[in-house]
């Protein structure tokens, strides 16, 4: 990791999931074999904190260039990096693709419920009643559907081998996720194949929440619609 | 030499494999479906990588990331694909990253149908991706010559480190000839060290390969230095075949399958004693503007013979500064231009 300051908000959950894929990175080795795959969104410039290659995909594409790293450089460690607006909505072809080729990649999505470098608007992952700047009297499920449940619906494909939602919202879950993280890169290091790892994560400004209530708001509210578990496991 | 029977499409894929292409992603459509079913069984071969994608949007992003580890990549499509191909096109140009894209052009727009086509002239020349960029666009009228400036593409993408397109049509798809390759294998380019991939940061400093320049001025910087490039392609690359251009009143301009049937018209009507000649574009960007600069002063018009609504016909105009008469036929939606309706238009405004 970079001796940076990183753009985000305070409160952000992004600064502790990119601390934690760079602790991950050092206690691995892999840095030097390293390709990260940033997305668009807010961690669009996340090369800025990140001390190893990096590249940056059109939005949703992210699965799609990791496909094209890996496969010429299967020696490599790939891993793409994506928010719910890049994997959930624009790129959901490319994830669901990537992920049913089995292809011995790293995918870390990070959920949190909005749109943030955009303004706050509806993501896939909006919770139903939310509000945000393209729902005003809160997500409906009749006008905007229900909340994309991104692990329930990969695990259903044959080729992906791990898939696990963790969150960072206390101490306890941020060592589970950094777990997790760790076994999905530890996959790829021993060719098991696809996985993924969601992190439900806050963000308090479009939220409209403070750093501690947007904390709370993904310990009791979003871990109802996305339960923390493995949902699939064939390592 | 021995020749080898082929369709163009399989040209396309061979000449490819030979200039050290070991990485194809795509999508079928037609007619230039030859081209991914040959690659699926050569790159094997060779220990390539080739993915049927499940777009190809998909395809052209494989195609980015397998291009920033310095492997020459490429995809192909046909007209409708080659739109969805235009956002990954714009971030290579971005990126500054060498690819090669095929496009067999169908009849447009929409989905058209599966006829030979030019219609996607402007969206190739003029860069049909967002933002200030070109493509170097490269049209082969043989299958002989498809083999030919298939190397020459992937050469010119490494020269320059911007994506290349081949610009062909659905009858030089799937026409089939005989085809020499040895001769190829000699000339695959190296272009230096690729000291800017991504290959994992061992004993160097990290690298970044990205689009999104946020800070002051910086944007416009990547922006002049491509403008900087673009006028040394322009120098160096223009390319065309000219027949007749000393004393022919009339020149025609053409590129692809209608040079074809322009070229036996030429030869006809030569015979009857009538001056007529051709320009036959071969990168049509950049546009041969030198050579229709010095026929401009000789020859009394220009016709060009399209198959679209009237596209290329609007750089002819620009390359001469409108100086002489330029007049256009075209048939469109898969038609394709015959002898003698070329040679009632020349009828028409030759005196």
């Amino acid at each position: 990791m970079k001796d940076a300051v990183t753009h985000y908000c305070a409160g952000c959950g992004h600064g502790i999931v990119h601390r934690i894929i760079c602790e991950i990175v050092d206690e691995l080795d892999i840095r030097e074999r390293l390709i990260g795959i940033a997305p668009v969104g807010c961690a669009v410039i996340a090369y800025d904190y990140w001390n190893f290659d990096v590249t940056e995909a059109a939005h949703g594409r992210v699965p799609s260039v990791a496909t094209g790293i890996k496969r010429t450089r299967p020696d490599k460690i790939v891993f793409g990096y994506q928010g719910d607006g890049d994997l959930a909505a624009i790129g959901t072809a490319e994830i669901i693709h990537a992920a049913n080729r089995g292809e011995n990649i790293t995918i870390i999505f990070v959920n949190n419920a909005v749109y943030g470098m955009t303004g706050g608007q509806m993501a896939p992952t909006t919770m139903l009643k939310q509000k945000t700047a393209t729902t005003p009297l809160g997500r409906d499920q009749k006008i905007h559907g229900f909340p994309l449940r991104v692990c329930e619906l990969l695990s259903n494909l044959s080729g992906v081998m791990y898939a696990e939602r963790v969150a960072i919202n206390n101490p306890q879950n941020v060592l589970k996720a950094k777990r997790a993280i760790k076994k999905a890169f530890e996959n790829q290091i021993k060719n098991v194949g696809f996985s993924i790892v969601e992190v439900l994560s806050p963000c308090p400004t479009y939220l409209g929440l403070s750093p501690q209530e947007a904390v709370k708001w993904v310990g009791e509210e979003m871990t109802k619609e996305y339960p923390l578990k493995i949902f699939k496991d064939i390592t | 030499m021995k020749k080898v029977l082929m369709c163009g499409n399989e040209a396309i894929a061979e000449a490819a494999i030979i200039a050290g292409c070991r990485f194809y992603a795509g999508y079928p459509i037609t007619p230039q479906n030859e081209l991914p079913s040959y690659m699926s069984k050569r790159m094997p071969e060779v220990g390539g990588v080739f993915i049927q994608s499940e777009s190809e949007i998909s395809a052209i992003n494989m195609v980015f990331g397998a291009s920033l580890t310095g492997v020459r990549a490429m995809t192909s499509s046909s007209s409708p694909g080659i739109s969805l191909k235009q956002e990954g096109i714009s971030y290579l140009a971005a990126c500054e990253l060498p690819a090669v894209i095929v496009n067999i052009m169908r009849g447009g727009p929409g989905l058209g149908n599966i006829g030979p086509s030019q219609s996607d002239y402007f969206q190739a020349v003029k860069s049909g991706g967002h933002g200030d960029y070109h493509q170097i666009v490269i049209a082969p009228a043989s299958v002989q010559e498809i083999a030919d400036l298939t190397m020459l593409s992937f050469d010119l993408a490494d020269k320059y480190r911007m994506p290349v397109m081949i610009l062909g049509d659905g009858i030089l798809g799937q026409m089939m000839a005989p085809v020499e390759f040895k001769s190829l294998k000699s000339k695959v380019k190296s272009f230096g060290k690729k000291d800017w991939i991504l290959d994992g940061c061992k004993g160097r400093k990290p690298r970044i390969i990205r689009s999104l320049l946020l800070a002051e001025g910086e944007l416009e910087r990547l922006n002049l230095k491509l403008q900087k490039k673009y006028n040394e392609i322009k120098d160096k690359e223009e390319r065309c075949e000219i027949l007749y251009g000393d004393d022919s009143k009339v020149m025609l301009v053409a590129y692809g399958t209608p040079s074809r049937i322009t070229r036996s018209v030429v030869e006809k009507l030569r015979k009857t004693g009538k001056k007529i000649g051709m320009l036959r574009p071969i990168s049509l960007w950049p546009f041969p503007e030198k050579e229709f600069k010095k026929l401009a002063k000789k020859v009394k018009a220009f016709l060009v013979i399209e198959m679209n609504c009237g596209q290329m016909v609007e750089d002819v105009k620009l390359a001469i500064d409108c100086s002489k008469p330029v007049y256009f036929y075209g048939r469109s939606g898969g038609q394709v231009p015959s002898e003698s309706e070329i040679i009632k238009e020349i009828e028409k405004i030759y005196e």
